[in-house]
């Protein structure tokens, strides 16, 4: 067990890391057929239809979400005062199931192109909603998700004590 | 005779619609049998066209015995066909939305659709529906995921087929078919949409009114290209549609064009010529670049000519036959055993076998087109200019080589005489290019190679027996290929050795108004016999022209043109017996070789009609 004080910029830094793995992942799984879950898109098309834009807004987002969910997970980390990676992996299953369970289908309530669940697309709504634990996207999509983020958890979990105390 | 097989409609029943990156055909029956996508060498989500049973469609049609008048829509590639039937008329509209690219910022566009509009305009029509996709050439056939009003889901490989429709459709009990039958008014009008989306979540289209939006944009985005054509002479429907045809075939993100959106279609049926053409060719690319800027297309023509060099320079100086949309060359050639291929005519081959073939003359059509490139826009970049040397350094060490030649025969190599002169024809441009300082080669030693090239051609190219040029040194048979010496400029079209292979390829290989390649019994590799080829019969028109006998090419022009379909399509031959088509479907060096001939005889009118006033005192 390591004793830690939360430093923002291993956080920051590892997090980093650590999205882009999630986010390679992701991608591979995506270019090898096995999802079309896609949280540059998905991300980047709040804020623009242009499809090529949506993925390069929704890349630099989903990178800046990623480092700022470092910090949460580097909060836990300090408030148990102890850091490994099962522990982060085990926060990790926690981070993809609640953004399968809960947040994908809150997701076509707060994305302004998504198309609802109970109605059919409008003009300004035409995305394919996820559906449970995001299923729309492929079969495979939950198991790869929830994957994606028990590494991201793992690499929190292994590098961020590397980089020494913090506050706490 | 499987050429009666009732299942499968003539070539000529089809029309072609796309979107500049995947096409689809469509038949008079209302029928998609073939559509592959996201791209044209992409495995087919519909190939009824190849296979009957298994291949798959997309079918709105009206329920009872129908007539069928079909056009498209002005300049544009817009399907409209017509069904008449003894209770009113059926109109459906065809199309795969493009638009011009600021609307593709406003609002979220599938990655590719196709968009079919049904409306009653007379009396009372019941109209059938039945959408089977058979993904990966037919291999896959997963259930319809039906999501009520988001529509009909189909989720295979990472990508997703998305069906809705305004005819309220049912998925079978097998539930991988979906069928819909509607009664509809005169005045009702009903869209369905098929799209497809991959690697992100679906794009879901929308019918009704937004729909209506689309097709407009779409006939919009059509006319305004189509405005953009310069050519206003005597052949303007038939050069217009050509050009339409080959834009549709453009791979628009690189510039390629593909030879035809089919694989597969029967050169004879029942025989083995069967290839897949949804690849690039080098072969004709200087004749293609000419087409595009005498129509006044710039932006394709720089487009197409940055593809063909940023292709072929990862392998350069070594040149391959053919690349794919992304200029890649591993195109190993499959059979796909399990399709029957069109009018039970086996093998459906995808890949091409003869990617790999040495083709010497490509290095001569690669040059002219970077010399016509040159001649319009009066720039090189400097590495253009160092691959065309190492291009021209590669046909001097290379061109004593015998090669499979123009025709990609699979009977071995020869030394054919077109690419020894295509050999000559780099040179002589790069020399060319040299004097004009857009490139510096080493002058004295090409003089020496053309010199030499020349002298062989001249010494075994040329039958003195026959009196004309012949397909391979010492040979005696002749090749309509060699009616490209005057148009590369290796041999003026009025030179007597040039006027007695007219002669002698006119007497061999013309039948009713059309051309075949080369004599029927010559040794391809293959038994069977094909039909003539399109794309030869308007390089002899242009020969006609160069001759300055005019009415003669107007004359076969306009026979030549009669042998379109009456969409003023052309496949890649013509039994010349029946009018039949043969081959790959639409085919884009047809429709160059047409554009050319069109201009080869409008400009030697204009040069007629300057001499004649020139001659008149003033």
């Amino acid at each position: 067990m390591t004793l830690l004080a939360l430093n923002t910029g291993s956080a920051l830094l590892w997090g980093l890391f650590a999205t882009g793995m999630l986010t390679l992942m992701m991608s591979a799984s995506q270019g090898l057929g096995w999802s079309r879950m896609s949280f540059p898109y998905m991300i980047g098309s709040m804020f623009t239809s242009h499809r090529g834009r949506a993925m390069g807004i929704g890349f630099v987002v989903h990178l800046a979400l990623g480092m700022s969910f470092a910090l949460l997970y580097a909060l836990v980390f300090e408030s148990w005062q102890w850091a490994t990676w099962w522990l982060g992996g085990g926060l990790g299953i926690f981070h993809g199931l609640f953004l399968l369970a809960v947040l994908m289908p809150m997701l076509p309530d707060l994305h302004p192109r998504m198309a609802s669940m109970h109605h059919g697309p409008t003009p300004t709504r035409q995305l394919e909603p996820p559906g449970f634990l995001a299923l729309n996207y492929g079969r495979s999509t939950p198991v790869l998700t929830v994957v994606g983020h028990i590494v991201y958890g793992i690499l929190l979990g292994l590098f961020y004590p590397l980089g020494g105390g913090g506050l706490l | 005779m499987p050429a009666t097989d009732a299942r499968y409609a003539p070539v000529e029943d089809y029309a072609v619609i796309g979107d500049c990156a995947s096409a689809a055909l469509v038949g008079m029956d209302g029928a998609i049998d073939w559509l592959c996508w996201p791209h044209f060498d992409s495995p087919s989500v519909f190939a009824a066209l190849l296979d009957a049973e298994r291949g798959g469609r997309f079918q709105v049609r009206p329920k009872r015995a129908f007539s069928v008048e079909r056009r498209y829509m002005g300049d544009t590639n817009v399907l409209e066909t017509t069904f008449t039937t003894d209770t009113g008329v059926l109109r459906l509209t065809d199309l795969m939305p493009v638009a011009a690219p600021e609307a593709y910022r406003r609002e979220l566009w599938p990655a590719h659709e196709v968009l079919r509009r049904v409306e009653c305009v007379e009396g009372t029509v019941t109209v059938q529906v039945v959408c089977e996709p058979r993904v990966e050439y037919a291999q896959l056939a997963p259930s319809f995921d039906d999501r009520g009003k988001h529509g009909f889901f189909y989720n295979y490989d990472g990508a997703v087929l998305v069906v809705r429709s305004e005819v309220p459709l049912t998925a079978s009990s097998g539930q991988n078919v979906l069928h819909g039958e509607q009664t509809l008014r005169a005045g009702d009008r009903r869209f369905l949409s098929l799209t497809y989306d991959d690697e992100a979540p679906a794009v879901l289209p929308l019918l009704g009114d937004h729909a209506q939006r689309k097709l407009a944009r779409t006939i919009n985005y059509w006319r305004d290209w189509a405005g953009q054509c310069e050519y206003e002479g005597p052949y303007r429907d038939a050069v217009m549609r050509s050009a339409l045809t080959l834009k549709l075939m453009t791979f628009a993100p690189s510039g390629a064009i593909v030879a035809a959106p089919t694989t597969s279609l029967p050169e004879a049926i029942g025989g083995e010529r069967n290839w897949d053409y949804r690849y690039c060719w080098l072969r004709d690319a200087a004749l293609t670049l000419r087409a595009l800027y005498e129509l006044g297309y710039e932006d394709e023509g720089r487009a197409f000519f940055s593809w063909l060099l940023h292709t072929t320079r990862p392998t350069a100086p070594t040149l391959h036959v053919m690349y794919d949309v992304h200029g890649n060359t591993h195109l190993t050639e499959r059979t796909l055993s399990h399709l029957e291929g069109y009018r039970q005519s086996p093998p459906v081959r995808v890949g091409n076998g003869a990617h790999d073939q040495l083709q010497l003359d490509t290095y001569g059509e690669l040059i002219s087109a970077a010399y016509e490139f040159v001649q319009r826009e009066h720039a090189l970049d400097d590495w253009h200019r160092r691959l065309l040397v190492s291009l021209g350094n590669e046909v001097c060490a290379r061109w004593e080589e015998p090669d499979e030649g123009i025709w990609e025969v699979r009977s071995g190599r020869h030394h054919h005489t077109f690419s020894k002169a295509m050999c000559w024809v780099a040179l002589e441009r790069l020399l060319a290019l040299h004097a004009e300082g857009y490139v510096t080669v080493p002058a004295d030693r090409y003089r020496t190679e053309a010199a030499r090239i020349r002298a062989a051609v001249e010494a075994h190219g040329y039958n003195e027996e026959r009196e004309s040029y012949v397909a391979t040194f010492g040979g005696d048979r002749l090749d309509a290929s060699l009616l490209l010496l005057p148009t590369y400029g290796y041999e003026a079209a009025t030179s007597p050795r040039m006027q007695s292979t007219f002669a002698r390829i006119h007497e061999e290989l013309a039948q009713n108004g059309l051309l075949h390649r080369y004599p029927p019994d010559t040794d391809d590799g293959f038994t069977s016999e094909e039909g003539a080829f399109g794309l030869c019969s308007f390089w002899d028109e242009e020969m006609f022209a160069r001759l300055g006998r005019l009415d003669e090419a107007r004359e076969k022009l306009g026979e030549t043109i009669a042998y379109a379909n009456d969409l003023g399509l052309f496949a890649e031959e013509i039994d010349p017996e029946t009018g039949t088509f043969l081959g790959n479907f639409p085919q884009a060096f047809t429709h160059v070789g047409l554009i050319n001939a069109a201009i080869t005889i409008s400009k030697a009118e204009e040069e007629a009609m300057a001499l004649y006033e020139h001659s008149v005192p003033q």
